[in-house]
């Protein structure tokens, strides 16, 4: 049960949620019109004549949009519809700059799916998708260059987004968050959206409402715009609940409304009554005509589909005998499943996960590097894991490689050479630094034949010393115990 | 099909025309005038035709992913009453 349940004074109460998320489509250009999508040029470079609004400009449908949407719709096992329609959504905004967007309302191009989604106690769950349609975003107000004006950029006019709108399934602010970083994952393994909530590529919308455990039907609902992180949504569902459930049992109603999660306060203000704002007069958009895909296309995009995460992780647990936790940790991103499995190859996956999820993601977090920028190469690391199991250097010796790695790039096999670092297994060799040391402690060698029998780590530990690390403590142990009879 | 004065009012305040209170009825009026001569088609008998989307009979054309518009803000902002640094600028929006 990954329900939250707030126990009022009457009662208690079960938190109805869903989302709507808007990504933007990765592509070259707009959703309906030339202009580069790139992020970052200079205020208004990348609008043609149909993003401005410009009389007499007609839309032209990106193929590569609707191939995106697709796309993403195969990837949350939803249904794509062969026949869809495009509509106007009417509201007057100064970065919208048509009076209307074009969106798609009655006829969406995919429609229901569903995502699997894991919990902290170890369960999954099932969140249902509504369905998804494509649309063009919009401009960008700035209103804090000048204190009596806004400046609108027109660049982000028109590019292509998906928005894809929930069932509300969510109980708890933890599923919502769940299902968030699912979606992100799978979204960057397709390549349809990059993901980056704080850069405003992905933009959510959570619905919230609460009812009484054990009630049916559904109670009014509030909307809160464009909560930007993961943590955000999660804070802002249980905030609004919460004040639903004390309005509730104050006698109060709640009222249909747009409101606006504040970080700072972790509370929700108004922002706009539904009343007027959301009368948006829909009507099938003139400009284009219905969008008809046939069974070949929707073939060709799933021929392009990547392996998702969850059977990613499910390949790695079964194949690679990782644990659950080490798979899903290494299969949330695709860069890092991807880089894991270059270094896992021919090797043992097992100890090269260990040393991925231990001092290598360490290295990463501590020099501040992304993947890409590692000094240690996929195949360096999975040499590293090969020298230790063929017992050519022992652990304690692996770490100071891999430090020298970190530091030079080289691979480990030439540190290992160049620096004499090469574990001694040679009984001889040992014996013969043993005897160097019980030599230079008879106190102590007195006092483990009394029977202090402790010392055996501090005689370990001596003999490591003198062998600069190198001895094989396998070894040690044994030829030690033998000589201390 | 008929509409109110409230009805008129509304559509107005969602279009952004501005109607004096002394032009509403004239509004109204005209409004409704619209309405029933396009009710006028509902006298045609359809419940043999099939329901029609769009006018244009061809079929959606499809463009390919390339860049081929854009870098002309000079002329995109050529128009505008007011420009700041590459902006248009307008009276300050505050939700």
């Amino acid at each position: 049960m990954s329900g939250m349940i707030i126990e009022g004074k009457t009662g208690r109460w079960e938190i109805v949620c869903g989302l709507e998320i808007h990504c933007q489509i990765i592509s070259k250009s707009k959703m309906f019109s030339g202009a580069s999508t790139h992020y970052g040029s200079d205020p208004n470079e990348n609008v043609s004549f149909v993003d401005a609004g410009m009389p007499g400009m007609l839309p032209v449908l990106n193929e590569e949009c609707v191939r995106q949407a697709v796309k993403t719709g195969l990837g949350l096992n939803a249904k794509i519809n062969k026949y869809s329609e495009f509509a106007r959504k009417n509201y007057f905004y100064a970065d919208l700059p048509q009076g209307y967007q074009i969106t798609q309302f009655k006829y969406p191009l995919v429609g229901e799916g569903k995502v699997k989604i894991e919990l902290d106690d170890g369960s999954s769950k099932e969140i249902g998708i509504e369905r998804i349609h494509i649309e063009q975003d919009a401009g960008k107000s700035i209103h804090d260059i000048s204190p009596d004006k806004s400046f609108i950029d027109l660049n982000r006019a028109g590019v292509g987004l998906m928005e894809i709108v929930t069932k509300p399934d969510f109980r708890s602010p933890e599923e919502a968050g769940a299902f968030l970083r699912k979606l992100r994952s799978i979204v960057r393994y397709l390549g349809t959206c990059d993901g980056n909530m704080d850069e405003g590529s992905m933009r959510c919308d959570v619905n919230v409402s609460v009812r009484k455990v054990g009630e049916d039907g559904f109670r009014t609902r509030n909307e809160m715009k464009n909560v930007n992180s993961v943590k955000f949504v999660m804070q802002a569902i249980e905030s609004e609940a919460r004040r639903h459930v004390e309005t509730y049992e104050n006698g109060g109603t709640i009222e249909q409304e747009t409101r606006q999660f504040d970080p700072n306060s972790c509370t929700t203000k108004v922002m706009r009554k539904k009343e007027f704002a959301h009368d948006y007069r829909y009507f099938p958009e003139p400009d284009l005509p219905p969008l008809v895909i046939d069974e070949a296309f929707i073939e060709q995009v799933r021929s392009e589909m990547v392996e998702l995460p969850d059977v990613r992780q499910e390949r790695f647990v079964r194949e690679l005998g990782l644990t659950r936790y080490d798979a899903s940790v290494l299969c949330e991103n695709k860069e890092t499943a991807d880089w894991f499995e270059q270094a896992a190859q021919g090797h043992d996956a097992k100890k090269v996960a260990n040393w991925m999820m231990g001092d290598f993601f360490a290295l990463l977090n501590e020099k501040k590097l992304s993947l890409e920028e590692s000094p240690i190469s996929p195949a360096n690391l999975g040499k590293l894991v090969d020298l230790i199991a063929e017992g050519v250097i022992n652990g304690k010796t692996a770490k100071d490689v891999f430090a020298l790695m970190a530091e030079s790039g080289e691979a480990p096999d030439k540190i290992v050479e160049e620096k004499g670092l090469k574990q001694v297994t040679d009984t001889g060799a040992i014996e013969a630094i043993i005897d160097m040391v019980l030599t230079a402690n008879p106190e102590n060698v007195a006092a483990y034949k009394a029977g202090k029998t402790a010392l055996m780590g501090w005689f370990v530990g001596q003999v490591m010393k003198e062998s600069r690390g190198k001895a094989n403590p396998g070894m040690v142990n044994k030829l030690l115990a033998q000589k201390l009879g | 099909m008929a509409v109110d004065t409230q009805t008129v009012r509304r559509i107005a305040f969602l279009s952004r025309l501005k109607i004096e209170d002394d032009k509403i009825a004239a509004a109204e009026e005209e409004f409704n005038k619209i309405l029933q001569w396009v009710d006028q088609l509902a006298e045609v008998d359809t419940d043999q035709a099939e329901p029609l989307v769009s006018v244009n009979e061809g079929r959606l054309e499809l463009r390919h992913d390339e860049v081929t518009d854009g870098n002309i803000a000079d002329e995109i902002l050529a128009n505008a009453p007011m420009k700041e640094y590459g902006y248009f600028a307008v009276p300050k929006v505050v939700e």
